[in-house]
């Protein structure tokens, strides 16, 4: 036991969970102090002490399903109830699994002679009834069936998942729930039913994967299969080749940073002790002290709010940076009074008006993409061209108290650069940043021109995942 | 580590399965991983640190643990510039002052340092909550909320309570809790809390319910209402959460929405009576235009 505990801990450092040794003295005291009855309970005391950012706790799920998977794969469902795998944040029934434990291995012997067709209905009964522990079984089955898994190959699973999904067929599952759905009666009763019945489909995937990830690990080892399925947290997937779903996660990220970033600059400028002494009130609160000032007062500071403008490309070639880049500035603009934010491909944009009449992100995308004038001739970006038109309308507008952030790859399909603009940005703002997306070993390749730009920028930072991007703003001032 | 017995404990709560029922007999219905790190907390001394979305119940958590156990609650409540003269402790200024005059006037037998001990004893010494907790007799409750508003700075006074529940008073020494309180701490997340209070917590986060406990929750809060209501409620508060919203309904709006409909006499929700109703879950109007919208097209496919 102790030595799997050291290897799970040991693959959580590996993902980049930071574990310190106290943290993983408290999880062994956690595991001693807790009356351990179940999976669930065991796996809330690691959690509990080992995992302190909510945002990590999908990876620590991911590893805690490999090491400790609780059951033997193929259907033998008398280990415990594995449904918790998902849900265990809301189970209340601890020992839903074990109570038919006796007759789980008859089921299974059923549910080996059924024919596809019947295999397919008894999951659409299942899922319909809401009953996880059948569900379990025929995914089970159905694994074994189709998914056709090589002993000692070292893949992830992806292709085994594949083939189980295709015989499995969840779009006509979810379809035939749809239309149980349809029969009820009342409209209210139909809308939901159908959120539901997608909730429930959702957790049929997530037990298919997670079946195949037990036969894995059955037959390579755990160790071996956390390495194969290793997957970033999500402060550190790329923004230019991150999935739809870690698509989500770094926007509610970003949504927060924007935030943050508000609360720190706001704070700054309201520290205190940099202000002048506030006299009168000072002798005023000293008169209950009887003349001594005890407690000094100081006037507080009215500093300017500092103003954003946000330049960003959104040119084809960081076009997934250019989304994120996009609610990047939406958030910052729901949390400062002043962000201007102007579009760039080869000719230059302002949006704010966008930002402001449109109710959420998508419409923004929307309204950006359905024509805007940030795209001049043929599309390629020309960071010279911009940057020199961008000076020439705003630079006026550009003031001791404004930060102007750049994103973009400085790839300039080789046209001119005119860094000099840069330098009179620079010496007329307040800082002027530079957020580039390419990972810094690809910079001044190609056509990339960065570092000539970089010269004249008070920082140029890499900023391909959340991590760099929440040190940036640690550090603005 | 000492063999320890779980269910005799350090006594105060019992068992996970008595702290469930514990809170659910107070109002707070728990799920099992709620009363396992309570039950944690309490067993290895340490402070648990909740996090979640707002209106998920995790302020509600410490006040239903303190209420169960019958254990006195101290609050913190935090905001940014909170310090140490508010959470720790003060010297009564005022009433040092007096005793220096009233000893003036006095007699000028009392020498300085008889003067500055009398003047730095336990009787000038004003407890705030963290000071006020450590120096109760008894067990108590401490909960520590909205510790994210605190500055990172303001963050390390609460490191010394935190892990060896005690407060450093330079003119006084060490005091030392009599009791360990149960400390909770909870955080809306809005920003990263520093490392070192991280791991000297337990860590909970409190996630919307189930579409199952939220009507469990709603049937206990609003005691009447029909089963086919709390389950369409919940149902529709699901939804909604699914939708992309600017701010999601709390589990607290979801109460509010079923106390209004069992007022309104309603039996099911229609979707003109939920487009009427929206306003009590939603807090923008774009986000009322959005999911009205959404509801009343026939199902999605």
């Amino acid at each position: 036991m102790e030595a799997t505990l050291a290897a799970f801990i040991a693959e959580l450092r590996t993902i980049g969970l930071p574990i310190s040794v106290s943290e993983n003295i408290d999880a062994t005291a956690a595991l001693l102090a807790l009356p351990i009855r179940d999976r669930a309970s065991f796996k809330s005391a690691l959690a509990a002490t080992l995992v302190k950012n909510s945002a990590h706790y999908a990876a620590f799920e991911l590893v805690f399903d490999i090491f400790f998977s609780g059951k033997r794969p193929g259907g033998d469902l008398t280990a415990g109830p594995d449904g918790e795998a998902r849900e265990e944040d809301e189970d209340g029934v601890p020992g839903a699994g074990q109570g038919p434990g006796g007759n789980g291995a008859g089921r299974g012997g059923i549910v080996a002679r059924l024919s596809e067709q019947d295999l397919n209905d008894l999951l659409y009964r299942a899922v319909l009834a809401g009953d996880r522990i059948l569900i379990q079984a025929v995914v089970a089955e159905a694994v074994t069936r189709y998914a056709g898994i090589e002993p000692g190959r070292v893949v992830a699973g992806m292709y085994y998942m594949y083939r189980t999904l295709t015989k499995l067929d969840l779009t006509r599952l979810l379809e035939r729930l749809l239309a149980a759905a349809d029969a009820r009666e009342s409209a209210m009763d139909r809308r939901l039913a159908g959120d539901d019945y997608r909730e429930r489909v959702d957790a049929v995937r997530t037990e298919v994967e997670a079946e195949i990830r037990r036969r894995l690990v059955a037959d390579r080892g755990a160790e071996a299969v956390a390495g194969t399925l290793r997957r970033p947290l999500p402060d550190d997937v790329d923004f230019l080749n991150a999935s739809r779903e870690q698509l989500v996660a770094i926007k509610q990220a970003v949504q927060l940073l924007g935030r943050k970033m508000a609360a720190r600059l706001a704070r700054k400028r309201r520290h205190r002790r940099r202000s002048t002494l506030d006299f009168r009130r000072t002798i005023r609160e000293s008169l209950s002290n009887g003349g001594v000032p005890v407690d000094l007062v100081f006037r507080k500071p009215h500093p300017a709010k500092p103003e954003i403008m946000l330049v960003a490309d959104i040119s084809s070639s960081v076009s997934a940076f250019a989304s994120f880049t996009l609610q990047f500035a939406y958030a910052l603009r729901s949390e400062f009074s002043k962000v201007r934010s102007f579009v760039f491909v080869d000719g230059i944009e302002e949006v704010t008006g966008i930002f402001e009449s449109a109710p959420d992100m998508a419409a923004v995308a929307h309204q950006i993409n359905s024509g805007t004038g940030a795209v001049r001739f043929d599309g390629h970006s020309d960071y010279g061209m911009v940057l020199e038109n961008f000076w020439d309308q705003w630079g006026a507008q550009v003031r001791k108290r404004t930060s102007v952030i750049i994103l973009g790859d400085g790839r300039n399909n080789y046209h001119a650069s005119r860094a000099w603009v840069l330098t009179s940005i620079r010496q007329q703002a307040r800082h002027l940043y530079w957020l580039n997306p390419e990972p810094r070993y690809s910079w001044d390749t190609g056509d990339s021109i960065i570092s000539e730009y970089a010269q004249h920028c008070d920082k140029m930072v890499e900023c391909r995942n959340l991590r760099q991007l929440k040190d940036f703003v640690e550090e603005l001032d | 580590m000492t063999e320890r017995q779980p269910e005799a404990g350090r006594g105060g709560l019992g068992s996970p399965d008595q702290i469930v029922a514990g809170l659910r007999e107070v109002g707070y219905l728990p799920n099992e991983r709620i009363a396992s790190v309570v039950y944690l907390g309490e067993q290895l001394a340490k402070p648990v640190l909740v996090e979640g979305p707002a209106g998920t119940g995790k302020t509600e958590l410490a006040k239903s643990v303190a209420l169960m156990s019958g254990m006195r609650l101290i609050r913190l409540q935090c905001y940014e510039g909170l310090d140490e003269a508010k959470a720790l402790y003060e010297w009564n200024y005022k009433k040092q002052l007096l005793r220096i005059q009233a000893g003036q006037s006095d007699q000028a037998s009392a020498t300085w340092s008889e003067l500055e001990s009398d003047i730095f004893s336990e009787e000038f010494l004003l407890s705030r909550p963290l000071l006020a907790a450590i120096r109760a007799p008894e067990p108590v409750v401490l909960l520590i909320d909205e510790v994210d508003r605190l500055e990172v700075e303001t963050e390390a006074l609460l490191l010394e309570v935190l892990s060896e529940y005690q407060v450093s008073i330079p003119e006084l020494g060490t005091i030392t809790a009599a009791a360990t309180p149960l400390v909770f701490l909870t955080s809306n997340n809005s920003r990263e809390l520093s490392e070192a209070l991280k791991r000297r917590c337990l860590y909970l986060y409190i996630d919307y319910p189930s579409v199952e406990r939220e009507q469990e929750i709603v049937r206990s809060r609003v005691p009447g209402i029909g089963e086919r209501l709390a389950a369409q409620v919940s149902g529709l508060v699901r939804s909604l959460r699914d939708m992309d919203l600017k701010k999601r309904p709390s589990v607290s709006e979801t109460i509010d929405l079923a106390h209004t409909l069992f007022l309104l006499g309603a039996e099911e929700i229609t979707p003109e009576l939920a487009v009427d109703t929206l306003h009590v879950l939603l807090k923008y109007q774009t986000d009322i235009e959005k999911a009205a919208a959404e509801l009343t097209t026939s199902p999605a496919r």
